[in-house]
């Protein structure tokens, strides 16, 4: 056996996750509201207010990290799927279980606070622009994962098939991210690249980065709590079970 | 094997042939449904002639979700996938007859029939032509999509409100190229791009969906 997978089956052992992962939840959470606390408040009430969009410009800094956070959830619950169907991994079904549920919130909000921004700054709700159209399909995607995966009387199948799920709607993140660009509509290009210099000025990107590593920190402690919290739970039944 | 293969075809047909109704509830479904529209958009000619793809193409994708939630479940509930699994087909094969007689029995009529509705739309004859073939490939898409998405969830506790949730969706790529390629001579843009799109589509789904599907029958009669 490989190094690399023999390293990754050790941790598909639930007593060995738990014992590496429970003493970094406290950590985690606490730089994660830190972050997030310093990115809020220096955004919302300290940094400038947009040239053109005055006071509005500061919705960015919920919409932006949730929008991220919508496509890193599925590319996370994507990966859950291969690790799932490829090696069989039984921390991933266990994982894309509790991913879904904040991807699909995530998206939500995201669409939730595009569509408070667009009203201000678009004069309407909602329009049928590709970069909005591909996240609604997204939301649908998460709904969808979310009730297979809890679909069937056998739980094994309906990882199977939310896996295969995951892994196909897959196709909908590029088209997220280029609609921007290849159909060039309301809404606007990416202001942030890690190639070029950012047309955004520092003083809005700054708490903007500041709050998106407090989402995704935020996130990922969610998430590893929920996990830990499940396999705890399983736990408890086995024992309970075999104490009859 | 190839003869196994129409073999299972044939069984198909003629099972879809003896439950007539079943067969038929998808077309009456499409016809149905496309000539709601007229009643609450209004009789307006000119707005009918817009909208008229687009009401096809969408019906066309309702009408093709009807018959998935019984083709493989039927099956699968009185026992003879398990059989087929047997009969040294593999899975995939089995997937891709039982997709390939959905399109025949269900999709193929719908085909036919968009031509009377396409002229009730007022569509000229050069748009028919183009709807017919973009929803040729476009419901070979539709069928194949849907056909893995059917076999991936056999046996699902809320089986009607997962399939609608998962496969449109899924489809929504093939609706959008399909739709645009339909409006092209309408607004004079370029009918070919579109059309190649839809057809990048079928082949990017032709050779993975049997396998998927035939992936998730293989869970399903583990």
């Amino acid at each position: 056996m490989s190094p690399i997978s023999s390293w990754f089956h050790h941790y598909a052992n639930p007593g060995v996750f738990l014992r590496l992962v429970r003493p970094c939840l406290l950590p985690l959470g606490t730089i994660s509201v830190i972050l997030l606390m310093t990115g809020l408040i220096w955004g919302l009430c300290f940094s400038p207010a947009d040239w053109q969009q005055g006071e509005n410009v500061r919705i960015m800094y919920i919409h932006v990290p949730m929008a991220w956070l919508a496509s890193a959830c599925y590319v996370a619950l994507a990966l859950c799927g291969i690790l799932s169907l490829v090696w069989r991994h039984p921390l991933a079904d266990r994982a894309a279980i509790e991913i879904g549920p904040i991807g699909c919130a995530a998206s939500a909000l995201c669409l939730v606070t595009g569509s408070l921004w667009g009203k201000p700054s678009w004069g309407t709700w909602w329009v049928w622009d590709a970069r909005l159209t591909s996240m609604l399909i997204l939301f649908f995607l998460y709904l969808g994962h979310i009730t297979v995966i809890r679909a069937f009387d056998d739980s094994f199948r309906g990882q199977k098939a939310a896996a295969i799920l995951a892994i196909v709607g897959i196709v909908d993140l590029p088209i997220i991210k280029f609609s921007v660009q290849w159909w060039n509509t309301l809404h606007q290009p990416d202001s942030i690249s890690l190639t070029a210099t950012p047309t955004i000025s520092l003083s809005l990107m700054w708490p903007l980065v500041l709050c998106t590593g407090g989402f995704t920190l935020g996130a990922i402690t969610l998430v590893n709590t929920r996990l830990c919290a499940s396999l705890m739970e399983r736990q408890v039944q086995f024992f309970s079970r075999r104490g009859k | 094997m190839v003869a196994l293969f129409i073999t299972l075809i044939r069984r198909e047909l003629r099972l879809a042939f003896y439950f007539g109704s079943d067969t038929l509830g998808g077309l009456f479904f499409f016809i149905l449904c496309s000539s709601l529209f007229p009643l609450a958009l209004g009789p307006s000619p000119s707005l009918l002639h817009m909208m008229g793809p687009g009401i096809i193409w969408v019906c066309a994708l309702l009408a093709s979700l009807l018959p998935l939630e019984r083709l493989f479940a039927a099956d699968y509930d009185d026992g003879s996938l398990d059989l087929l699994m047997l009969s040294g087909l593999p899975p995939a094969g089995i997937a891709l007859a039982k997709i390939v007689s959905h399109w025949l029995t269900s999709s193929l009529p719908i085909l036919l029939t968009s031509v009377p509705l396409g002229i009730m739309f007022s569509m000229q004859t050069k748009e028919l032509l183009i709807l017919l073939g973009s929803l040729t490939l476009g419901s070979l898409t539709f069928s194949l999509i849907g056909g893995t998405i059917a076999a991936s969830i056999l046996g699902a506790r809320r089986n009607t409100l997962i399939l609608p949730l998962l496969v449109l969706p899924l489809n929504t790529p093939v609706l959008i190229f399909g739709a645009l390629s339909s409006y092209a001579m309408q607004i004079g843009a370029s009918i070919t791009t579109n059309l190649s799109l839809l057809g990048a589509c079928l082949c990017l789904a032709l050779p993975f969906c049997p396998l998927a599907a035939g992936a998730g029958l293989r869970e399903a009669c583990r």
